[in-house]
């Protein structure tokens, strides 16, 4: 019989090639799912990871892409991972991101046509501030009433939603657009534009936040009080109560940070590859986003290489459906698919495989 | 040594050669032992020593490597509980497994393999709770239950079933000492219908009292056997250890200023089933220990959270040498020099899953510099968890094992040993030497005495009453979260600090049926 037996502490090694087993897994599940629909399973799995970045025909799109599609998930991954690792379940990323794209748009649009190097920084205030206080809104129920973080946020990702809609279609509607819905085209506002930093490379500033919330994380995680307070408060609330953690404190900067930083990588967003508000402005980056902080363990190096990888599945997922016909369903569920073996092989980290007869009940 | 032989046909339970090894260590080591008919025989031996492995056995939760048992003449190889419980083996763990929110009846229906209907059972209860004098109402809610009566309602599990060896695991270490007489009774009165008992204890007082004989276990063998009634316990105690055991000495001390006080406080029970506290009031001298005695679950946890500053109070109701601290969280009062070391080892006083120089930072940040404008100097931290390591002889690989994977008794030393170097002027610890074995839990009073020499006020709370009057310079009792007014220790009898216990509200005399 198969029997788990718990380590005495956590396996260094598993907890670092348990990723690399699901991708594998995922690789193969993947490709029996492809071959029932009828695909060439190898085909598929290379026009997934091998031609967005080697193929010489589409490369040179795809290549930037990467960039573009990493970008905001590892920014609000690592947000979300600070929560996660000290138990607080910001699950609506999303509508923080979308707020965070309305109210720096909002500022950015209010200059509109005054051109000032000041202009694009405010609206990165703004729009961090704006996804900071939508992110407050849970934070700052969960403290005073003890309601569940987990709903509440939620919950609020519809409702920016509707806001979100409601400025597309009114306040922030483009004047000149001949009544269509949506803003004016940040492209056409060099001041508020978020413009590729090095032509066609997808470099763009919202780039560069991702890299430097990675290293502040990585730093907050291993060298800094807090991120020990973090990590403390996930693993054992009492402990950590007994070590000076204030919880209230606690949940109001784990919700603070990562709703700042998805409202960033909105405004990133909003700002430079969609160029506007659009009523289907948010394509689901915030719920990508949770993924990304589970495959890459809540740790900010890791998160950096899910977040890459989580693109590089949208990217050839894309690919794959225009290539070669697959549904864009299944490619949906070749990425649940990896989150399911992640969360599965995980068990290799607290529990090694015996294989024997069962002795202890 | 053995003086008494075992005479083949007679015994109940004979067990031969018995031997169990698990990865790294030989928890039983060709262990014989016989029990009689009606017997009370002691299992004795330090943590580790292999006790709990051996009833397990016995019981069929963990089959032997190698060896026999016999039972009544046939052999007895259980595979699993319910075999071990249809031959006529019973066990009463020291943990309890009982669901809070139902009733008595209900969790013992949930224990047993064909129950009877409730109306039934709880009749049943009714007549041995009264045949062995175990007061206990079927309908109350074992939630509402003290220590004492939930283990009743194991023990009526258990005896429903009409067992010939009841196994007990430390069956008196929530008790209080009126509850250990009602126990005792309970136990005299089996051994007299013929029933055999296995009874696991660290108190040694205890089997010298009710033990017909004692089978020692050192490192997973069997070392010694002996009649507790012609042996001392510091006797048993070094047959135990292995070698002479270090007695924790007291010096006389001369009244100084109050450290901590705590006037009038009363604090809300934080969870259902928690303790709320009433009218605390409390002080304590520099260089004196406190002894909080009572049966944990009255608020200890509670009490102790207050003084660590887990618990905030109204200001003006906990002072430091005169100096209002209520309102100051735990790291404020480390400042101070009030420290704590919590009961529950793994979770609260440590973080399982972290490494000990982690668990180290955990509560020396601020007393020992460990970090400067938040950035941690893990260099520095790991020094200092190394010196725990080595001036309480914690015995880890490394400091950076992680906490969960140290045995309790070394992570007890360790979480101790954290706050006493740190240099307290007020500490408070709960339970100091719960689960560990006497030679270790010798070194942590002998710490805590020094540490009192050294000037420092120090608050212990535990149930175990014998350590208590070893290191008390003043006494208090802890009920139901009310503080009793502290009495000098020195000359206090058992009896008048199970007065002051005074659980007595429930602690009707048993009422044994006189057949």
């Amino acid at each position: 019989m198969i029997t788990l037996e718990k380590r005495p502490q956590p396996s260094k090694l598993w907890t670092a090639i348990t990723p690399v087993l699901a991708v594998i897994a995922t690789m193969i599940a993947g490709g029996l799912m492809f071959a029932l629909l009828g695909k060439d399973p190898f085909i598929a799995i290379r026009t997934i990871f091998w031609d967005p970045l080697f193929n010489e025909q589409f490369a040179a799109f795809s290549r930037p892409q990467l960039l573009v599609k990493a970008a905001p998930l590892i920014l609000i991954a690592t947000g979300l991972a600070m929560g996660f690792r000290a138990g607080v379940w910001n699950i609506g990323a999303e509508g923080q991101y979308i707020m965070g794209a309305i109210s720096g748009a909002a500022v950015g649009l209010a200059f509109h046509p005054t051109e000032s190097v000041f202009i694009f920084p405010l609206m990165v205030a703004a729009g961090a501030l704006g996804g900071f206080l939508w992110a407050m809104i849970p934070g700052i129920l969960k403290v005073r009433f003890h309601t569940n973080e987990i709903l509440v946020s939620l919950l609020l990702v519809y409702v920016a939603e509707f806001i979100l809609a409601s400025m597309a279609l009114g306040a922030l509607r483009n004047p000149e657009g001949n009544g269509f819905p949506g803003s004016r085209n940040f492209k056409e506002y060099p001041s508020a534009f978020n413009a590729e930093l090095l032509p066609n490379t997808g470099l763009h500033w919202g780039v560069v936040a991702a890299i430097v919330a990675v290293i502040f994380a990585y730093i907050l995680f291993s060298k800094h009080m807090m991120g020990f307070h973090i990590r403390l408060a996930g693993q054992a609330p009492k402990a950590a109560r007994f070590g000076g953690v204030e919880p209230a404190r606690l949940i109001l900067f784990c919700l603070g940070t990562s709703g700042a930083l998805a409202g960033l990588a909105g405004l990133f967003e909003v700002s430079g590859p969609a160029g506007q508000i659009s009523i289907d402005f948010n394509v689901g980056y915030g719920f990508t986003a949770i993924i990304v902080a589970f495959l890459g363990r809540l740790n900010p190096i890791g998160i950096l290489l899910a977040g890459l990888l989580m693109a590089l599945t949208y990217i050839g997922g894309e690919l794959a459906s225009f290539m070669l016909g697959v549904p864009s369903a299944a490619i949906q569920a070749f990425q649940g698919m990896l989150l399911f073996f992640l969360l599965a092989v995980d068990v290799l980290t607290n529990y090694r495989i015996r294989f024997g007869k069962r002795e202890v009940v | 040594m053995d003086e008494r032989l075992s005479i083949a046909g007679e015994d109940l339970l004979t067990i031969e050669g018995l031997t169990k090894a698990y990865p790294g260590v030989v928890a039983n080591d060709h262990v014989s032992l016989s029990i009689r008919p009606g017997e009370v025989h002691a299992l004795l031996g330090e943590n580790g020593a292999g006790k709990s492995t051996l009833v397990k056995m016995i019981y069929g939760l963990v089959k032997p490597d190698a060896g026999t048992m016999t039972f009544k003449g046939a052999p007895f190889a259980p595979a699993e509980p319910r075999a071990a419980r249809a031959t006529g083996v019973a066990m009463v763990f020291q943990h309890f497994s009982l669901f809070e929110a139902l009733d008595v009846a209900e969790n013992i229906a949930l224990g047993m393999e064909n129950p009877p209907k409730m109306r039934d059972l709880s009749a049943r209860i009714r007549e041995v709770s009264e045949t062995y004098g175990l007061p206990l109402d079927p309908d109350q809610l074992v939630g509402d239950l003290s220590a004492g009566e939930r283990q009743r309602v194991e023990i009526i599990r258990c005896l429903l079933q009409n067992p010939k060896l009841l196994i007990m695991d430390e069956p008196t270490s929530v008790l209080t000492p009126q509850e250990v007489a009602i126990l005792f009774q309970t136990l005299e009165k089996l051994r007299g219908e013929g029933c055999s008992i296995l009874y696991i204890s660290h108190k040694l007082e205890e089997i010298r009292a009710l033990c017909d004989y004692a089978t020692v276990l050192r490192l997973g063998k069997k070392v010694a056997t002996c009649n507790p009634r012609q042996e001392t316990a510091r006797a048993m105690a070094e047959m135990m250890v292995g070698g002479e055991l270090h007695v924790p000495q007291k010096t006389p001390r001369q009244p100084q200023d109050v450290a901590l006080e705590i006037t009038a406080l009363d604090v809300a029970a934080r969870a259902a089933f928690g303790t709320s506290l009433k009218g605390i009031n409390l002080s304590v001298q520099k260089g004196e220990i406190l002894g909080i005695g009572g049966v944990a679950g009255n608020g200890q946890d509670e009490l102790c959270s207050v003084i660590s500053g887990e618990i905030l109070s109204p200001d003006a109701k906990v002072k430091l040498a005169g100096a209002p601290i209520g309102q100051l969280g735990p790291n404020a009062r480390r400042a101070l020099g009030v420290l704590a070391a919590p009961e529950e080892r793994l979770g609260h006083a440590a973080a399982p899953d972290m490494s000990l120089t982690e668990n180290a930072l955990l509560s020396g940040a601020v007393r020992e510099g460990l970090q400067s404008h938040g950035m941690i100097d893990w260099g520095k931290t790991r020094e200092f968890a190394k010196q725990i390591i080595q001036k309480f002889d914690v015995r880890t690989p490394s400091p950076n094992t992680a906490a969960r994977a140290l045995s309790g008794g070394n992570l007890q030393k360790f979480v101790i040993g954290r706050e006493i170097i740190q240099n307290p002027t007020v500490f408070v610890v709960n339970q100091p030497t719960w689960g560990v074995d006497a030679s270790a839990a010798a070194a942590i009073r002998q710490a805590l005495l020094d540490l009192a020499a050294a000037g420092a006020a120090i608050v212990v709370i535990s149930q175990d009453l014998d350590e208590l009057m070893e290191i008390s310079d003043r006494f208090a009792a802890l009920n139901e979260g009310r503080l009793s007014a502290p009495v000098e220790a020195a000359g206090l009898t058992v009896d008048q600090i199970g007065l002051m216990l005074g659980g007595a509200h429930d602690l009707e005399p048993a009422k044994v049926a006189q057949l």
